[in-house]
């Protein structure tokens, strides 16, 4: 079997998870398990990526301090080029995602982004990757090529502790110019608001089911009545019912509250990633068919309008009583 | 400034069941409802945002049937000037970089300083049409874009993409260029009565993979990355236990399991 190749990700100094799980992953697939890493000084990486890997291709240099998609491209281009590896792997991050495709199309490899689960067959692999936000899973298959490229979504593969202490190579840097066409600038902070829902015990969490901000109120008199803070998906902060600081999920908040009471909310795996670590998770959705009842521990499959002024009746009784 | 919108008219999805049809590799479409895709949207109103500001032109397309037209008009109603619709049979069961390939065919015909794309579909949810059509048209590109300001009209944006966690990074990118909206960076208008007027009477020009000299073995399935073998419905860990009843009920043992757990 060929190599195969992972691409490191990092940002402002840490490793992103994703990467160690796909090395992980990487390694029950078969194959030499190699490590993609482009940045300034981090021999810190290196070495971590070696405890999962069998080799470590590393690239020191101040071009990478900060990613920039088409200095990435140049350097994983030639890499690939060089090494000949059958498979490259990279999350399907904000990173992955702006750098796969041109990746795939200069060199003509397939690509299947979003991928959530992967089968080797030979050289080949055989992805499934979902549709229509989560509802299906879709079974591909790949054309006869010497290089395929996937983006795994994180959390598909498990990290696991290190096993291995793969040898570290210091490469030179294969891009022998900067690009003046798109350049890093700087890294801005989303803003903070009046509550931390990272430190709440009790989350109201609100979705699109809401329908309009003047419904606001039967959630907002849900939260009082158990004592909870609002979150939102990114739907409401998007329509700007509630502000960006509460919306949970993988462009938002990581929560993990006592009780997480999901309203109207779908379910998408961007904002599961954010609160599927919540201790008790409730949903009331009217589709049974909604992705968010395949994580919650107790569902209500009904009209929210009808159930929220209920449940909000019914525990005001019991913390009356 | 002159700019492309790039629209998918998409199937909501997001409260109704979704049925596998007979063949396995498609939903039965009949009772489900359509629209413009959701970053789509927000794209078609950061271009109708900049030319306001700067003056210019804005030319919508779409790869889709006869009813992707709807969608089409309302971005035209909305301030859109020009209109593309690529469609062939040749384009059916075509991947994102099938797509891509179509629309590059059809902007490498127009005058153009950005490109703009949504981030992602609602149905097929690739995220790759927008940085794989940069590169077949050879532009500099940027995708999760949630701030677009101009620094130089036809030369120069800086751009914000959207990072995990909500940070933002900033990038300077050089025109032309294509650059995949994300949902939330502006408040999409509603279109006009006026506007819809006046786009109902607009011609929408209609593209074959001939009359874009794309070549059939390059686009649809042919011309994919990967191939569909098979829908089936998604493994779901444990299920939620649902609380049946009418609401009254629901919500009493909803209340009774809070406060058993100490939650209320
Ligand atoms: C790069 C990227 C990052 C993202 N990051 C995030 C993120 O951080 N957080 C996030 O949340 N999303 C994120 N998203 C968006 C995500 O994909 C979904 O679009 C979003 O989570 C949907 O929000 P929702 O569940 O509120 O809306 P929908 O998916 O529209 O769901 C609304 C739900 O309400 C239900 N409903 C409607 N009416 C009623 C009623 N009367 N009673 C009961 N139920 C009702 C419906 O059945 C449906 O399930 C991201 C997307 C991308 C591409
Ligand atoms: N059939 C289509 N017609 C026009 N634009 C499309 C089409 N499919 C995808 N796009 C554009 O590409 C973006 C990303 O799509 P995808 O890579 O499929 O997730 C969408 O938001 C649209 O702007």
């Amino acid at each position: 079997m060929k190599d195969i190749f992972v691409l490191i990700e990092h940002r402002r100094g840490e490793m992103r998870d994703v990467s160690v799980e796909m090395l992980c992953g990487a390694g029950k697939l078969g194959g030499t398990v190699v490590a993609v890493l482009l940045g300034k000084d981090v021999d810190a990486f290196a070495d971590k990526a070696a405890g999962y890997a069998d080799k470590v291709l590393y690239v020191n240099d101040a071009m990478f301090e900060n990613y920039n998609s088409e200095l990435y491209q140049k350097a994983l281009s030639a890499l690939i080029k060089e090494h000949g590896p059958g498979l490259v792997l990279m999350g399907n991050t904000a990173q992955g995602v702006d750098l796969a495709p041109a990746l795939a199309v200069e060199l003509g490899a397939p690509l299947v982004t979003d991928v959530t689960a992967v089968e080797m067959d030979g050289d080949k692999p055989k992805p499934t990757r979902t549709f229509y936000g989560g509802k299906l899973d879709a079974h591909l298959a790949m054309k006869d090529a010497d290089l395929y490229i996937l983006t795994i979504r994180e959390a598909t593969f498990q990290a696991e502790d290190p096993s291995k202490s793969g040898e570290i190579v210091k490469v030179d840097n294969p891009v022998s110019e900067d690009v003046a066409y798109r350049k890093f600038v700087e890294y801005v902070e989303p803003e903070v608001g009046d509550v931390d829902i990272t430190q709440s015990t009790l989350l109201v969490g609100v979705g699109r089911g809401i329908r309009e901000d003047k419904n606001m109120p039967v959630v907002e008199e849900l939260a009082q009545a158990i004592g909870a803070d609002l979150a939102a998906s990114r739907a409401v902060v998007d329509a700007g019912w509630l502000p960006s600081d509460r919306q949970v999920g993988i462009s938002g908040k990581t929560v993990k509250p006592k009780l997480y009471l999901a309203v109207g909310i779908s379910g998408a795996f961007q904002h599961v990633t954010g609160m599927k670590g919540s201790e008790v998770i409730v949903a009331i959705n009217k589709d049974p068919d909604a992705p968010i009842f395949g994580i919650a521990d107790y569902g209500i499959v009904d009209d929210l309008f009808k159930v929220v002024p209920k449940l909000v009746e019914k525990i005001k009784e019991l913390k009356g009583a | 400034m002159n700019m492309v919108v790039c629209v998918k008219r998409v199937p909501d999805t997001s409260e109704s069941e979704v049925h596998i049809d007979a063949s396995g590799k498609d939903i039965d479409k009949s009772r489900l409802s359509f629209g413009i895709n959701e970053c789509d949207n927000y794209a078609v109103e950061e271009a109708i945002q900049i030319k306001e500001r700067l003056e210019g032109n804005v030319t919508v397309i779409s790869l889709g049937g006869k009813d992707s037209d709807e969608v089409i008009r309302m971005a035209l109603a909305k301030g859109g000037d020009d209109a593309i619709r690529l469609e062939d049979d040749a384009f059916a069961g075509g991947d994102a970089l099938a797509v891509a390939k179509a629309l590059a065919g059809a902007v490498k015909g127009l005058e153009y300083d950005i490109v703009f794309t949504g981030a992602l579909t609602d149905d097929d949810g690739y995220a790759a049409v927008p940085v794989a059509l940069a590169e077949l048209l050879g532009v500099p590109h940027a995708t999760y874009v949630k701030k677009v300001e101009i620094l130089e009209p036809g030369k120069k944006a800086k751009v914000g993409r959207e990072l995990e966690g909500g940070l933002m990074e900033f990038l300077e990118i050089d025109m032309p260029c294509v650059l995949g909206i994300q949902t939330g960076i502006n408040e999409p208008r509603y279109a006009s009565f006026k506007g819809i007027k006046q786009a109902a009477k607009k011609e929408i020009a209609v593209k074959s993979a001939a009359d874009l000299g794309l070549d059939a073995a390059d686009i649809g399935e042919a011309g994919s990355w990967a191939v569909l073998e098979q829908f089936t419905p998604p493994v779901v860990g444990e299920m939620a236990e649902i609380l049946e009843g009418e609401p009254d009920e629901t919500a009493a043992k909803l209340a009774g399991i809070l406060k058993e757990k100490g939650l209320v």
